[in-house]
């Protein structure tokens, strides 16, 4: 259960960085942590111990195998996570460019003055 | 001068070759070891990245214009939906119709291979247009702003 | 194994816990990426070199996207701090979070045995079904790939969101 807590204090670490950080950047990273732990969470419930990878070598007999791979569920949708975490985080990053366009600053205090 | 030093250009140049066909070995296997579209369209827009830093960010952008490279990005997803809709024909959406062929062979499994094909352009193409649009950008500042600096950077 | 795994954990918090507190915004960038790297260490370790391979990518990429939003700004560095009531706050939901969490944990399988039910087909039948060895581009493309059509939806809309905030002009 350990590694599950670990994923869980890096999960926190992220929410920590979006809600009490001032600076963009700052926030973008801490989506990123975020999302780092979900997908160490997801990979972390399909591990099985002394498992192999769910990927057939030559002259492996199918029926062994199948008693000793780790899951190959949790692996695909991670593959797909990840990928859309890129892509949220080029969007990100474009909202920030724009907004340290309009502003000049990358803190969100000095926006909330400068608005209006 | 854009881009970087000769010898920068040099290696790149040799580089980047390795790096398509890295690219391309990681999408064509995807179905027999470790891979797949999605890595190998990542690989694909890191390679065209490494270009865009030793050269200057024109020179990629010259070969490949942003709006053709949206057009590669919906025939890569349009060719995704229609693997899947080509399915229909014989059953049902995303049935797996073509012959499926021995294992650990390269034509087989039916239409996983074209399904990597497919979403790999579609994943490196649309990350190259993301690029090249965050590289662009830098020089259009509003008249107040900063002035636009030589960044050989991307 | 175990004391491998629990050490890059340790690592990760770390660097998770010095990316966002540390005041250089480049060095918390390259924090992150070393957060990223060795996600895909573990990744690896764990018996899913799938995801060792797009984590390591997908991180090399996304810290060149976080460096084109940080160099060249004329200040990188913060000087504000939220207040500490606010802090006391948040960690006190946290600490809340964490109990519940743990309840929550005790529920699940324990690590190690994970529990295989549909997977559990996947691996007998998937050889004889779609002749792909690689079960996780089986699952990805056959199985599940529904799944995958909204993934490349979702990563297409995000794209098109990037470029349109990103345009110099908007169109009328």
């Amino acid at each position: 259960m350990i590694p599950y807590l670990f994923a869980t204090v890096m999960l926190l670490i992220g929410l920590y960085a979006i809600v009490a950080r001032r600076n963009l950047i700052k926030i973008v990273i801490g989506v990123a942590i975020t999302e780092y732990a979900i997908n160490l969470f997801l990979i972390l419930l399909g591990y099985r111990t002394k498992g192999v990878p769910p990927i057939l070598g030559k002259g492996m007999d199918l029926k062994e195998f199948a008693s000793s791979s780790v899951d190959p569920l949790p692996q695909a949708l991670t593959v797909t996570s990840i990928v859309i975490g890129l892509g949220v985080m080029a969007l990100l990053v474009a909202l920030v460019l724009r907004l340290y366009e309009k502003y000049g600053t990358l803190d969100e205090s000095e926006m909330k003055r400068l608005k209006g | 001068m854009k881009g970087m030093s000769l010898i920068v250009r040099t290696i790149a140049r040799v580089v980047t070759t390795f790096i398509f066909l890295y690219s391309a070995y990681i999408v064509v296997y995807g179905h027999i070891t470790p891979g797949g579209g999605f890595p190998g369209g990542v690989i694909l827009a890191l390679g065209v990245m490494l270009l865009m830093l030793a050269f200057g960010r024109e020179v990629p952008l010259r070969k490949l214009p942003e709006g053709r490279a949206s057009v590669l990005d919906c025939l890569g997803a349009l060719g995704f939906w229609a693997i899947a809709l080509l399915g229909l024909t014989a059953g049902y959406f995303f049935l797996n119709f073509l012959g499926k062929g021995e294992p650990f062979r390269l034509v087989s499994a039916g239409t996983m291979p074209l399904c990597n094909i497919s979403i790999s352009v579609k994943v490196g193409v649309s990350l190259f247009a993301v690029l090249a649009a965050l590289s662009i950008y830098r020089r259009f500042y509003p008249p107040g702003g900063e002035p636009p600096e030589d960044m050989s950077g991307g | 194994m175990e004391v491998l795994l629990y050490t890059l954990l340790g690592f990760m918090v770390i660097g998770c816990i010095i990316a966002v507190e540390i005041k250089d915004l480049l060095s918390a960038v390259v924090s992150v990426g070393i957060v990223g790297i060795c996600l895909s260490v573990i990744f690896l370790f764990l018996g899913a070199p799938d995801i060792a391979i797009v984590q390591v990518v997908v991180e090399t990429l996304c810290l060149i996207i976080l460096l084109r939003a940080t160099v060249q700004r004329d200040d990188t560095t913060i000087y504000k701090y939220i207040e500490s009531f606010a802090v006391a706050t948040i960690l006190i939901f946290f600490g809340v979070f964490m109990v519940l969490a743990y309840r929550a944990f005790e529920d699940l399988p324990p690590f190690g045995h994970p529990l295989m039910t549909v997977s559990q087909e996947y691996l007998k039948e998937g050889l004889t079904m779609t002749r792909a060895v690689n079960f996780v581009t089986s699952v990805l493309l056959d199985f599940r790939a529904y799944d995958t059509l909204g993934e490349a939806t979702v990563l297409f809309v995000s794209i098109l969101g990037a470029l349109a905030v990103l345009r110099r002009r908007g169109r009328r």
